[in-house]
Parts: C-alpha cells; structure tokens; sequence
C-alpha cells in the first residue's frame, strides 16, 4: 500500500494534471475549429507557434514561463493585483503541464473536426440553428471521440512532465513536487532506489487507469448533447 | 414570387443568374456543373454573390446595394440535398424536431403528426439515420426541412442518389407535399423527366448563365433551346386532361387542344389535369393517314418549321392545332416528303413510346 506522503504526491500529480487539462480544454478545442475550418492570412505561422510546446526542449519552455510569470515577469506582475500567482505555486505546475499538453490535444481534436462533414453544419443553419447552436449540436458531438482523445493525450503528457516544471516552479515538497520531480528526487539521494520504484509503479498505475477511463468515455458520447 | 437577380465569381467559374416566377415549383435544369447548385446555395444564404438581389415574397435575403446579407438561419428557405444529411448522432426523431423546435409556435405552418403520417415515418422514428435506406433518408430529410416552418424550399436534386424504384417514390412524396402545403418550391435537377412532371416555370441554366425562363411546356418546345437540354432527349410538353380509361386494354386518353394522345394506363381520375412528354425521336411523320399501322396516335399537324439543314437528322416543328410537337427525322426523310412550312402531315406517336414516368399530375 502507498503511504501517506506517496498517496499526497498522486493526489498533487492528478490536480495539476487535471487543472492543466480543465483550463486548456475550452481553447484547444477553440483553436482546433479554428485552424480546422478557417482560412486566414497566417494560418502557418499560427499552426507552427500552437505545435512549438511539442518541438522546443521543455526546459526552454520552462523558462520561457518563468520569464513571462515570473514574480517580476511582465505577465506576472500584470495578474499579481488580481490574486493569480504562477511562481513556484501548483498552480504554475498546472500551466507549464496545459502548456505542454496542449500541442497534443489541438492535433487530435482538429482531426476529429476535420471528420466531420462541413455540409451538416450548413444543413443546421438551413434548419434555423445559429453558428453557435450548430457547434454544440453538431460539430462538438460529431467530434467527441477525439476530444476525449486529446484531454486523455494531455492528460497523460501532464502527469509525465518534468522539465517545464521543473524549470518553472522548481521542486517543492507538497506544492510542485509531481511524481515525476519526486522519483528524481529519490533517484538523486544514494540508497532511495526502492522508493522510486514504488513511485513508478503507481505512475504506470496511474496511466492504465487513464488510458481505460478514455476508452470508456470515447464510446459513450454524452446524452445531454444527443438532444432528444 | 422569388425574384434572383445575382453576380458571383469564384475561382475560375462565374456566374451570372437573373429569373423571377411566381410559380408554385420552379425548375432549374441544365447539365452538371451548369451552375444550378450555386444558385440555389446563394438563395439559401450559404455562398455570397459579389452583387445583386435575391428576394421570397417580397421579403428581401440579399442585396448588394443596400448592405442586406442574411445569414442563412434568418432567412427561413429550406433544403434538401442530393445527400440527405441527416445528422447521423441522432435519432430520426431528433433530427425531424431539429429545425422545428428553432420556431416559435406561433410561426409553425406544418404539423408534425401530418408529415409523419404524409411521409410515413412513424416506424422510423427511433431508428438512426445510418440504419435507413437512401429513400428512407431522403423521406426523412424532406420532413426535417418542412417542419422546420419554411417560406421556400430548395430541393437540389433531391433524387439523384437514388434508383429508379426510388426516384419514383420520392418524386410522388414530393407531388403529395406540393399538393398539401403549397409551399413555394425550387426544383434542381438535370432529368427532364421530373422537370416536367413537377414544375410549372422553368429556368434554364448553361455554363453558369439563366438563357432563357418561362412556362415548362412552351420553354421545351423552342428549337432555339435545343442544345443545353440535347442530352436528356429533346421534345415536347403537351398539357392535357384525363378523357376516359379503356379498363379492358389497360390505356388511358388524353385530351389536349388540337387531339387526343392514348398512353399506357394512367393512374388518374378523368378530368384530372397531367402533362405528358414525347420525345421527337418517338414521332414519326405521314403524308397520307396510314391504314392498318400499329400506331395508336395519328395526329394532324402542319409544319412550321424545318430545322439543321446539314446533318444527317432534322427536327421539324409541328402544330396540333394549338400544341407544340417536334419530329426527329432523317433530313432523307423530309427532304422525300417534301416538308415545308406549311404543310399538313400526319404525326405517328406509339401510345408506349409516351414515358408512364415522364406524365405527371400538373
């Protein structure tokens, strides 16, 4: 059994992973309609800049967080006054972990959009719907599978990361310490192997029990949106 | 009244499209990729011409001049599609309530239980629209759009997905909703046979030009008007009534101005109004009335024209008293009978050469 510092560190991994999720889902999707059903001037430039995150080393990103929301950080100094701190909180972990995952969940969700057939869309509107309307009750039920595939992507990516954390808000016991950052703590102190082996056997825990979840909920599109 | 009025370029096609009728159904007709679902996409909202007017009723959806663009949603102009787009992660249930439920109350003309019982859809209405056949989903998609509360319904070749059986039995469903809601309908298609039997205005359309609009009958019989409608077999339109039945031969008279036309047995009650079409490739041509021939139409006619004078094959111009008739013959032919304005003939039409699909209920 996982003992009481051990269950913390899962508890802190899953609210970070799942704050990242959460938090970034909304634009991703957002982005990936964009991207799969716009044209625009700069539409390369911006694909390039939402995949970055997936080709920069993390550390850069890391830093590059750290520059931006930093206590002195132009970012940061602008959302200090209303009570949103990045530095060295879990709440930073929770964005360099968004940051990270959200590449992965653009891609699988604008391939979903892209499966959709554009001409049901213009079908909705003849019958009435409004382009808003249409996006909810065609476009996002149509392309649930790969929703669900993108958050458990990002999910799973954000359980995982370590550099941009790292780099971001460091490794503070029972604020920043994820799994990852734990298991290389304990790799770094001589006779602790043991401990990290326990960790990484809950980390592959963790994952299977994700990968199920998604299976299951990829099968099962919500009700509430099948509109009866 | 719909009036079209509009200019739009896309890429390297441009179109140019300019009719106004009144009729209950209007056709659009001319070959694939003429430019009649472009069109019927602008009307709908769904592609902005660069300039012009489009108006439903006097109700204007588009005007260039005056800044007016509707987005389709408002403009309450109803499709149906080659492909019925039936969206698939709902039931037919779901998908029929879809525009329905976007009315207000106060503003819904079509009842839900008529059109399920029109169209017969009650057995299907927990089924998912991947289950159903390509009729069932055209059915469907028909009475998703009407309950929907439309001002104009666009059907754009609505059957072309379909077999024969099929098309038949849409095309009747379609004739049922005409004759039930009266709702001001545009017909796309590129099969002559459905124009005729359903429109009553006819707008021609070629190479991303309306050349030429009017009633379907006169409209089939111009010479002028040959080529774009060549391919689908040239003819003509007789608008006639249902004279009487002969049940022990199974044939059915017509009755039009200027003759009577027997055709294989109709399903219609006498003095019901049909619209029938011959093929001038059907019509033969006589001097003299023949005796013992097989023919169960002989027609007195005289010539008003005599078309192509090159070629192998002419088409000469008839009148049956009042009506429009075209002969396809061989310029031998009418050259040996020596056809001229003018001259009386009799025209040989075989009562099975007139199409049972291509007479229709006007």
């Amino acid at each position: 059994m996982p003992t009481r510092e051990e269950l913390d560190v899962v508890l802190l991994s899953l609210k970070v992973a799942a704050w990242g999720v959460a938090a970034s889902l909304p634009i991703a999707v957002a982005t990936a309609f964009v991207l799969a059903r716009k044209r625009f001037p700069g539409k390369m430039l911006f694909d390039a800049a939402v995949h970055l995150p997936l080709v920069l080393p993390p550390v850069v990103v890391g830093f590059a967080l750290l520059v931006l929301f930093g206590r002195h950080g132009p970012l940061g100094r602008l959302l200090a006054p209303l009570g949103i701190v990045f530095a060295f909180r879990w709440t930073g972990a929770a964005l360099a972990a968004a940051v990270m995952g959200f590449p992965l969940m653009v891609r699988a969700i604008r391939l979903a959009i892209d499966a959709v057939d554009a001409r049901l869309e213009l079908a909705a509107r003849t019958l009435g719907a409004s382009r808003m309307r249409v996006f909810f009750t065609v476009t996002l039920p149509l392309a649930w599978p790969g929703l669900v595939t993108g958050a458990l992507l990002a999910f799973a990516r954000s359980l995982g990361e370590f550099g941009a954390t790292i780099t971001f808000v460091s490794n503070i016991p029972g604020e920043t310490r994820t799994l990852p950052l734990a298991i290389y703590t304990f790799t770094q102190s001589p006779g602790e192997d043991a401990q990290a082996l326990r960790l990484s056997i809950l980390s592959v825990c963790l994952s299977l029990a994700a990968l199920a979840a998604s299976e299951w909920l990829a099968r099962r599109p919500p009700t509430a949106r099948r509109d009866a | 009244m719909l009036e079209v009025d509009i200019a739009l370029r896309r890429d390297d096609f441009r179109l140019e499209a300019r009719f106004a009728a009144d009729a209950p159904i209007v056709a659009l007709f001319g070959r694939s990729g003429a430019g009649k679902s472009t069109i019927v996409e602008a009307i709908a909202g769904l592609v902005r011409p660069q300039s012009g007017r489009i108006a439903v009723g006097g109700r204007v959806l588009f005007d260039s001049a005056r800044g007016i663009d509707l987005a389709p949603e408002a403009r309450r102009v109803g499709c149906v599609f080659q492909d019925a787009l039936l969206f698939p992660h709902m039931s037919v249930r779901a998908n029929l309530a879809y525009g329905e439920k976007l009315i207000a109350p106060a503003e819904r003309f079509v009842d839900r239980g008529r059109v399920i019982e029109l169209l017969g859809l009650g057995a299907l209405l927990e089924r998912r629209p991947a289950t159903l056949s390509g009729g069932e989903k055209q059915r469907v998609a028909l009475g998703r759009t009407l309950l929907a509360s439309p001002r104009l319904l666009l059907l754009d070749e609505p059957l072309a997905a379909l077999d024969a059986a099929r098309k038949a039995e849409i095309l009747g469903y379609i004739e049922l909703l005409r004759d039930e809601f009266r709702l001001p309908t545009v017909y796309v298609s590129h099969a002559i046979e459905e124009v005729t039997r359903l429109a009553d205005h006819l707008v021609l359309v070629s190479d991303g030009r309306t050349i030429a609009e009017g009633d379907v009958a006169q409209l089939l019989s111009r010479p002028d008007l040959q080529p774009p409608t060549e391919r689908f077999e040239a003819g003509a339109v007789i608008e006639a009534r249902v004279a009487r039945h002969d049940e022990r031969y199974g044939l059915t008279t017509l009755a039009f101005e200027g003759g009577e036309l027997v055709v294989a047995n109709l399903d219609a009650l006498p003095g019901e109004p049909v619209r029938a079409r011959i093929r001038s490739r059907d019509v033969a041509l006589a001097l003299d009335r023949p005796r013992a021939a097989s023919f169960q139409n002989v027609l007195e006619a005289s010539v008003e024209s005599v078309g192509g004078e090159f070629g192998a094959i002419v088409d000469v111009q008839l009148r049956v008293g009042a009506t429009p008739l075209v002969a396809r013959i061989t310029r031998e032919s009418a050259e040996r009978l020596g056809l001229a304005p003018g001259v009386k003939v009799h025209a040989l039409v075989k009562a099975i050469a007139i199409d049972r699909r291509s007479v229709g209920y006007a």
